[in-house]
């Protein structure tokens, strides 16, 4: 409010006086037409301090390269191109106030540097704009090149602020300039402990750009220096050669005479096959270079070498440490504090999106896990082809997108359908080739396996190599983003509920249905079962048909993330057997449990070596290979005469 | 009830108990002279060096197929996992190839300086060559040995026995078998994989090692002789390794081999060790997969770690599956076939197959091809290639005395070898 009210008041004794912008201008005429970085300050300063409502104005059609000056009379308007000339605007008013021919104006072009400098001079209008997305672009420029000159105009914008939001990034604004530019020891320290609290990037940012330090080397610690810690030569941190290079750098040792100095100083003293006494076929050990060094050293005037234990004393009698570029150790202080308390923060929230992550890849390793553990309990047999069935579910999504354009309905419509086909596949497969192998488990295995490398190529063949996209609908872009740290995709949170509404499904079919009543009975003794009436083949079609056909979703919901491959279903297959070994068989909570686990893991062995997933997957399998020994079983086990089959 | 005098079991030479033996050995010694004679390198000049080399590459797959098909046809461990051991001596036999051919080349490099290269020099010459496509100069403690050809002759048979006997020690023990197992096995491969993919892992990442057709100290020999030597060594490597087999799988051993495969609790009551002869029987085909890699690589040049995926062991199964399990002939004769046609096919040796509006194409076709073949000879012809001896005529069995004491059992099915 304040600044208004200065606003208006400039106004009024500008209006008094009745000085225009134009005879503001004119004033220092030069300091317009041929402004450099370095003095535009000063009129920048003038225009600003006139607290003329035209100055915004100005200043932005100046940065713009829209403003000309008038030959005849140096007078500055406002010029648009029109034929070979220009339409002049007043700088006041704005009123077109005539034509200029060709070459009569000079157009004003100031250079990048000077336009920077009345960017930034134009925030503080910006800051107040009754434009919102201009105040929210000024903030965003001060965001993006925060500077000491910035936080007057910025405190001052704070009053007149209506809009919340804007207002709450004001002041998050306000806080890191004021900890980075405040002038004042203790509203810096306040501002800087407000930033323990905020977890963004920008606030560690600015704690770390408070934080800035370098090593250095001297012969004591000086009393005036701000130690961040000290250095211990020979460590990690700071090791030996690096330790004596800095100390080289101060100029408190002398440079030591590298292996290359050696042999190039032995190549200059080269004579008639020898170097000194030495003979050059001798010269091949690092021993003999040296000895032959120290020989010819004095006479040639070159350096003396260093010996390791010359190396070792200087580095004793030296203290080394890490010097804070901020001398005041009261504000270190307080910015180590609220640094590791906003690193603690970050930290929680960081294992809070990785349960997120974890959570979301445990849906994803159970719909694509579920229906192998299915087959897999009543049958005895892994289909290794399970994982071309997730392709063709996935394909088959594609195709329906190509045929629908409207990407809601043609999810609507691709789920059932990717069910459909793979169902139907599944059973083929069921009835053609595994019913004829049954008892053979391993002979299954490997002939699924022609099936699934047959199937991966048909795929290449139709659909090629390259990657096929599978779109989500617009309302599943995006993500819902808590704060800089968590957030998570929509489509990750779909398919959680996707992977929800299957195990709900599932467990309602197995628990409350005569079909999944003859599953289980089939599961835990097919003879007993068929002496029951029930007809175990009849079950092992269905239930293949189910297996696959949850394949096929899960190919859907996983192409809408990942791309549609020819060899995305062997992507997941591994993974999917080891959730099925560590989940145990014939179980939907041992599947759960399993993909749980495996989805835990993985993401946690990322969290620890978040550079390298491939890592992440070597230790993982190595984990499970070493759980195996503890449960062969899985971890819901079949108990009783069930487990022996 | 009277018994009738069973005679007692005199051990019979493994050669007369089974002559397929002699009759593979002799198929093999002719396609050796056969090629040699043939071969550019040491006569008539009709087969090309880059063929030998094929041929010589094929008889190494054929040994891997002999060891899986130990392990699977006879013990019954679906291992996924012995193409992994395969390259696994590959790469302890490329990294000494690797390392003392840079070193000649660097030493060489270097002879024009003024000064004669201290060792230290020539070490970081030679490492900045081998690691600078990870972008490191300096040997991985993985390297330790790569200086010396027989200490990494010796990690060719050591690694990938510790490996698999560490492996199969604990998969055994925990009585993890028949699917499980398979899966187990898997993993471990795609775990090597994986591992062999990371460029920290210091065996060059996803660039493999290459340059292993040229032998160090053989350089005055040229690719056509070395092609010959490599296919005598893998011929006589098959020759044996199928000896070895062939006696492993022969007598009382061989029989509880094959007892564990079709039944393994009623072998363990009997009061054999199950565990014992699995893991000897996993350990010993690991170390023939990985002597036959060893020998393998320096033919084909170049390893990289897709060489050791999931895949190769899968496809490994499927050539012993197609000749035939549970015989050794069977499973050399598979791997010989299916990789001379897979190379035929894919390299556009068959001519493609007009329909009109489409053109069959084998490159795009064959692996669909393979895999029916492999899903009809599963289904149809469980016994594979191998099946086909069978119908020849032969001489009554010289089986001595009764099948055994039960009436009722399919004595005379199971009395067959």
């Amino acid at each position: 409010m304040r600044i208004v009210l200065a606003l208006i008041a400039a106004l009024w004794a500008s209006m008094a006086s009745a000085q225009t912008l134009q005879d503001l201008l004119q004033a220092d005429p030069e300091a317009i037409s041929d402004p450099s970085r370095r003095t535009v300050g000063e009129v920048l300063d003038r225009l600003v301090a006139s607290g003329l409502p035209e100055v915004p104005t100005f200043l932005e059609r100046w940065q713009a390269k829209e403003v000309v000056q008038r030959q005849s009379d140096g007078l500055f308007f406002y010029g648009t191109k029109e034929g070979g000339g220009h339409v002049l605007f007043d700088v006041s008013s704005g009123e077109e106030v005539g034509h200029s021919g060709p070459r009569e104006v000079d157009e004003l072009r100031p250079n990048a540097g000077v336009r920077g400098v009345i960017g930034s001079a134009l925030i503080q209008f910006q800051l107040s704009d009754p434009d919102i997305a201009r105040r929210q672009a000024a903030l965003d420029a001060i965001a993006k090149d925060p500077a000491p000159e910035q936080l007057e105009p910025l405190r001052a914008s704070l009053e007149g602020e209506d809009d919340p939001g804007v207002l709450a990034r004001k002041e998050r604004l306000e806080n890191l300039l004021a900890a980075r530019f405040e002038a004042d020891p203790e509203a810096r320290i306040a501002a800087i402990e407000a930033l323990g609290s905020d977890i963004t990037v920008e606030a560690r940012a600015v704690l770390n750009q408070i934080l800035s330090s370098e090593p250095r080397a001297a012969d004591a610690i000086p009393a005036e220096a701000n130690v961040a810690w000290k250095l211990t030569p020979g460590s990690d941190e700071l090791p030996r050669e690096a330790a004596y290079v800095m100390l080289v750098e101060a100029g408190l040792a002398p440079p030591r005479v590298t292996e290359n100095a050696i042999r190039d100083a032995l190549v200059a003293a080269l004579a008639g096959g020898k170097v000194g006494d030495a003979p050059v076929a001798t010269l091949g050990s690092d021993e003999a270079r040296h000895a032959a060094y120290d020989a010819i050293a004095p006479a040639r005037g070159l350096p003396p070498r260093i010996s390791e234990e010359e190396v070792d004393a200087a580095l004793g009698s030296h203290a080394f440490w890490q010097d804070y570029a901020e001398k005041d150790a009261a504000i270190t202080g307080a910015a180590e504090r609220a640094l590791a308390s906003a690193v603690t923060r970050v930290s929680l929230y960081q294992a809070a999106d990785i349960a997120l992550d974890a959570i979301s890849l445990a849906s994803i390793y159970f719909l694509a896990a579920i229906g192998l553990a299915i087959t897999f309990g009543v049958m005895g047999v892994i289909n290794m082809a399970h994982g071309e069935f997730i392709m063709m579910g996935a394909y088959t999504g594609y195709v329906v997108q190509t045929l629908v354009p409207d990407y809601t309905l043609s999810l609507i419509l691709a789920l059932p359908l990717a069910f459909a086909v793979t169902f139907a596949a599944g059973v083929a497969m069921e009835r053609l080739v595994i019913r004829h192998l049954a008892h053979r488990p391993l002979e299954t295995l490997l002939a699924t396996f022609g099936i699934s490398i047959a199937l991966q190529q048909i795929a290449k063949n139709i659909f090629g190599t390259q990657a096929r996209p599978l779109t989500s609908p617009s309302w599943l872009d995006g993500a819902w983003i808590v704060n800089d740290v968590l957030g998570i995709a929509y489509i990750r949170i779909a398919i959680f509920v996707l992977a929800l509404l299957f195990l709900g499904l599932l467990l309602f079919i197995l628990n409350r249905t005569r079909l999944g009543l003859e599953v289980r009975a089939v599961t835990q003794n097919p003879g007993m079962a068929a002496s029951m009436g029930i007809d175990p083949d009849r079950i092992a079609m269905l239930t293949f048909g189910l297996g696959s056909g949850i394949a096929g979703i899960a190919g859907v919901a996983i192409g809408l993330y990942a791309k549609v491959t020819s060899e995305m279903g062997s992507d997941y297959i591994v993974q999917s057997f080891m959730t099925v070994v560590v989940g145990g068989v014939g179980n939907v909570w041992g599947t759960l449990a399993g993909a749980s686990l495996i989805g835990i893991l993985q993401k946690g062995i990322e969290w620890f070596n978040p550079s390298n997933t491939l890592a992440a997957q070597t230790y993982m399998i190595l984990f499970i290979i070493a759980f195996i020994q503890f449960r062969p079983r899985g971890i819901v086990a079949m108990k009783g005469r069930a487990a022996g089959a | 009830m009277t018994t009738a005098p069973v005679p007692a079991l005199r051990r019979r030479p493994i050669l007369a108990d089974n002559p397929s033996v002699l009759w593979a050995l002799l198929v093999l010694a002719i396609v050796t002279l056969g090629v040699t004679v043939l071969a550019e390198g040491a006569g008539a000049g009709v087969i090309s060096t880059s063929f030998v080399k094929t041929l010589g590459k094929t008889l190494c797959l054929c040994l891997a197929a002999v060891a899986m098909d130990v392990v699977w046809g006879y013990c019954g461990i679906l291992s996924l996992g012995h193409m992994a051991f395969f390259g696994i001596g590959g790469y302890a036999v490329g990294q000494w190839l690797m390392t003392a051919r840079t070193y000649d080349i660097v030493a060489q490099s270097l002879a024009g300086q003024p000064l004669p290269p201290t060792p230290r020099e020539l070490d970081q010459a030679v490492a900045t060559q081998i690691f600078g496509v990870v972008g490191s100069d300096h040997f991985p403690w993985i390297w330790a040995f790569s200086h010396s050809l027989p200490l990494q002759l010796l990690m060719v048979v050591l690694v990938p026995g510790l490996l698999a006997g560490v492996f199969g020690w604990l998969a055994f023990r925990s009585r993890v078998t028949g699917v499980y197992l398979s899966i187990l096995t898997q993993g471990m491969t795609l775990a090597l994989s994986l591992w062999l993919f990371q460029n920290d892992s210091g065996l060059r990442g996803n660039n493999g090692l290459s340059g292993l057709q040229n032998i160090p100290g053989l350089e005055g020999w040229g690719q056509d002789r070395i092609s010959i030597a490599f296919f005598w060594a893998s011929a006589l490597a098959l020759g044996l390794g199928y000896l070895l087999f062939a006696w492993l799988t022969s007598g009382r051993r061989g029989s509880v081999i094959r007892a564990i495969r079709d039944d393994e609790a009623r072998v363990r009551f009997l009061g054999y060790g199950v565990e014992g002869t699995k893991l000897l029987v996993f350990t010993l085909t690991a170390v023939v997969a990985a002597i036959a890699g060893a020998l393998y690589y320096p033919q084909a040049g170049i390893i990289n770690p897709g060489e050791v995926a999931p895949l190769a062991s899968i496809y490994l199964a499927v050539w012993v599956a197609i000749g035939g399990r549970g015989r050794l002939y069977g499973a050399a004769l598979g791997a010989a076939l299916v990789s001379l046609m897979s190379s035929w096919f894919t390299g556009g040796g068959v001519p493609d197959i007009p329909l009109g509006i489409y053109t069959v194409q084998w490159t795009d076709w064959w692996t669909v091809l393979l895999g029916l073949a492999f899903v009809a000879v599963t289904l149809l012809a469980p016994k594979g290639l191998g099946g086909l001896f069978d119908l020849m005529p032969r001489a009554p069995s010289r089986r001595q005395g009764d099948w055994g004491p039960d009436d009722g059992a399919w004595r005379n099915e199971e009395g067959e070898p």
